[in-house]
């Protein structure tokens, strides 16, 4: 629906203020109310916490770019995380557990791709119905039950260091700036800004539009198999219900870090603010012991917030 | 294109069309029920029969308030938490206050108060229909666990409890609401002016805007009303299953979206009747229940209606591809 009225301004550079607002606020105001919030350690976790959203956030953004979604995503990621886990104990080999999980990632991206772009279903209702496919797999394999037994080698993967700087977080810091470079450095990229903002145009140009599409969300489902490898690591198990919900707190992230939903506009280091601010938000209540659910409740008001500070000064 | 021909006054031709697809949607059902009766001893027993009328009311009963959401290109994936929300509040004041009454308004108040904020965020935020409403859905999640925090309400006055397991003439109460709903969703749709419009809406919002309907007003309305029809649903569970929980609404969003788009309302707006939305929902709880009495294991249930929601919108994209 594209209609007249409260646009959400047209340039990235006008978004910068609705994250950083955000930000600002929110560290100010757990920075008053918990002791615990500023100190290096609890910033480490932070950033440590946030590594596996935005493994998710990034493709989430270019997803989003395209006009799409992907509520798949968090139940790719739990689907991954059961099949790596289910094959490390199976078969002790950490690679081919960690190779397996991304294919499966890149199945089921490769089917919301192929189902998008071949079959013309609306993205958010293919990945609805992925979503209800991945879940049902999901307690399938584990009866509902969580995947205990990893090996410690998998641990180590999230609690491991490199001169001093957590192991997730480099491998976030690369997974970012290689999305960055595919997004802004390459020919894929600029089609990426031009699916969303002039799909004809690219049609003109003789472009496939379709296999576009098929590898913006064939990346999303690879980025989700990464993402299991991190999550597996961090809980040191599997669990039907674990990566549940992410996907919300990936568009969150996209949404606060002023991606828009239409005319395919863009910002990737806007979706890194997000994640760093539903990050923030989530430890800090954490600090303040308020209970998971509602964190839900506060992410989605800060979601509203930051639109409606963008949308007042896209107004001026 | 149907929609526009059905907006430029060729109501014959638009209904033998809507006559034929409800047509070929019955066969369906006789052929699902005459496969579950070969299949399975319970299928034909009166307890399931009634059973199977109860859970598609109820089915309905969400369903039709999305039907509307769903002609103006929208989506409303709230219901399933605004359901969950509903009944527990519901739930409380009943436990308080004691009167039933007030339950039920509560009920439908906060549903209806969920929807209308959804159709704020929908048109002055301009947030894509389908992110708020599942933003709002895990919002709605997330204060619902908190106000229960792991607690259950239960044991409700015997006249409310009529509300959703009572019989009149041996038919379950839940089926004349559906019946009572059925009556007023399709005549709201297909006899009022707000009802023309917001098919109107669903054809082409431009088109709507420029002849003077008041897009944002209407689609405000809409999911308003989707929301209230969730909060009615829930006083039907609730008084049903004696008890309310944090997760009462789970698993209930995706088949009532599935119900919908079987009953071949077009997921892109403007076309589509409430009346098919009853078969649909009666197909979606047919197979649900056929799973059940085969013993299939349920965590096949949300992987099945995922398949059935893509093959229905499959369908419905080839048919309009087909129509241009």
């Amino acid at each position: 629906m594209s209609a007249p009225g409260l646009s959400l301004g047209s340039l990235p550079l006008s978004r910068v203020p609705g994250v950083a607002v955000v930000l600002v606020a929110l560290c100010a105001i757990f920075g008053v109310l918990s002791p615990g919030f500023t100190t290096p350690a609890n910033i480490a976790n932070i950033l440590s916490q946030s590594t596996i959203l935005l493994l998710l956030a990034l493709p989430m953004t270019i997803i989003i770019m395209t006009e799409g979604i992907d509520l798949s995503i968090g139940a790719v990621l739990t689907f991954s995380s059961i099949v790596l886990a289910v094959t490390v104990i199976a078969t002790g080999s950490v690679t081919l557990a960690f190779f397996t999980a991304l294919a499966v990632g890149l199945c089921f991206g490769l089917a919301n791709g192929a189902l998008v772009a071949l079959l013309d279903i609306p993205p958010f209702i293919t990945t609805l119905g992925t979503l209800g496919i991945a879940q049902g797999l999901s307690l399938l394999v584990t009866d509902g039950q969580s995947v205990v037994g990893i090996p410690p080698a998998i641990e180590h993967i999230y609690s491991g260091t490199v001169a001093g700087i957590p192991l997730p977080v480099i491998v976030a810091a690369l997974a970012y700036f290689a999305t960055h470079a595919l997004l802004y450095h390459t020919r894929f990229g600029t089609y990426v800004f031009a699916l969303g903002g002039n799909r004809e145009a690219l049609r003109v140009a003789g472009i496939s539009v379709r296999g576009m599409l098929i590898r913006v969300y064939a990346f999303g489902g690879v980025m989700a198999g990464f993402a299991a490898l991190l999550m597996t690591a961090r809980l040191n198990s599997a669990h039907p219900t674990a990566g549940i919900g992410m996907e919300f707190d990936a568009i969150a992230a996209v949404a606060v870090g002023g991606t828009s939903f239409e005319r395919g506009n863009g910002w990737l280091l806007g979706t890194l603010l997000g994640v760093i601010a539903v990050g923030v938000l989530r430890n800090g209540l954490n600090l303040l012991a308020v209970p998971s659910s509602t964190q839900v409740a506060c992410i989605g008001a800060m979601v509203i917030f930051a639109l409606f500070i963008d949308g007042l000064r896209s107004e001026q | 294109m149907s929609t526009f021909e059905q907006s430029a006054g060729r109501p014959h031709l638009a209904l033998s069309r809507d006559m034929m697809q409800a047509l070929y949607r019955l066969l369906a059902v006789a052929l699902i029920c005459v496969v579950l009766a070969l299949l399975s001893d319970v299928f034909l027993t009166t307890n399931n029969v009634l059973n199977v009328l109860r859970q598609s009311a109820l089915l309905f009963l969400m369903a039709s308030g999305l039907t509307l959401v769903i002609l103006t290109a929208g989506l409303d994936l709230s219901i399933g938490a605004n359901v969950a929300l509903s009944a527990c509040l519901a739930a409380s004041v009943i436990k308080v206050t004691g009167s039933p009454l007030l339950g039920v308004l509560t009920g439908i108040g906060c549903g209806f108060l969920i929807g209308l904020a959804n159709g704020i965020l929908v048109t002055a935020l301009r947030i894509p229909s389908f992110i708020a409403t599942y933003g709002m859905m895990w919002m709605l999640t997330g204060v619902t666990y908190y106000y229960m925090a792991g607690e259950t309400i239960h044991g409700f006055p015997a006249s409310f409890r009529q509300l959703g397991s009572g019989y009149l003439f041996g038919v379950p109460m839940p089926v004349y609401v559906m019946v009572l709903f059925l009556l007023i969703g399709g005549l709201f749709a297909q006899r009022t002016t707000w009802g023309q419009q917001i098919y109107a809406i669903g054809a082409n919002p431009v088109a709507a805007r420029l002849s003077g309907v008041p897009v944002e007003r209407r689609l405000v309305l809409v999911y308003a009303m989707s929301g209230a029809m969730a909060g009615l649903a829930s006083l039907i569970i609730l008084a049903r299953i004696n008890s309310a929980q944090g997760d009462i609404g789970e698993d209930l969003t995706l088949p009532a979206v599935a119900a919908v788009l079987v009953g071949g309302t077009s997921l892109f707006g403007g076309s589509g009747t409430v009346a098919g939305t009853l078969i649909g929902a009666l197909i979606l709880t047919l197979v649900l229940n056929g799973m059940n009495l085969l013993q299939i294991n349920s965590s096949w249930q949300p992987l099945v209606t995922g398949v059935i929601v893509l093959l229905a919108v499959w369908i419905d994209t080839r048919t309009r591809r087909i129509g241009e």
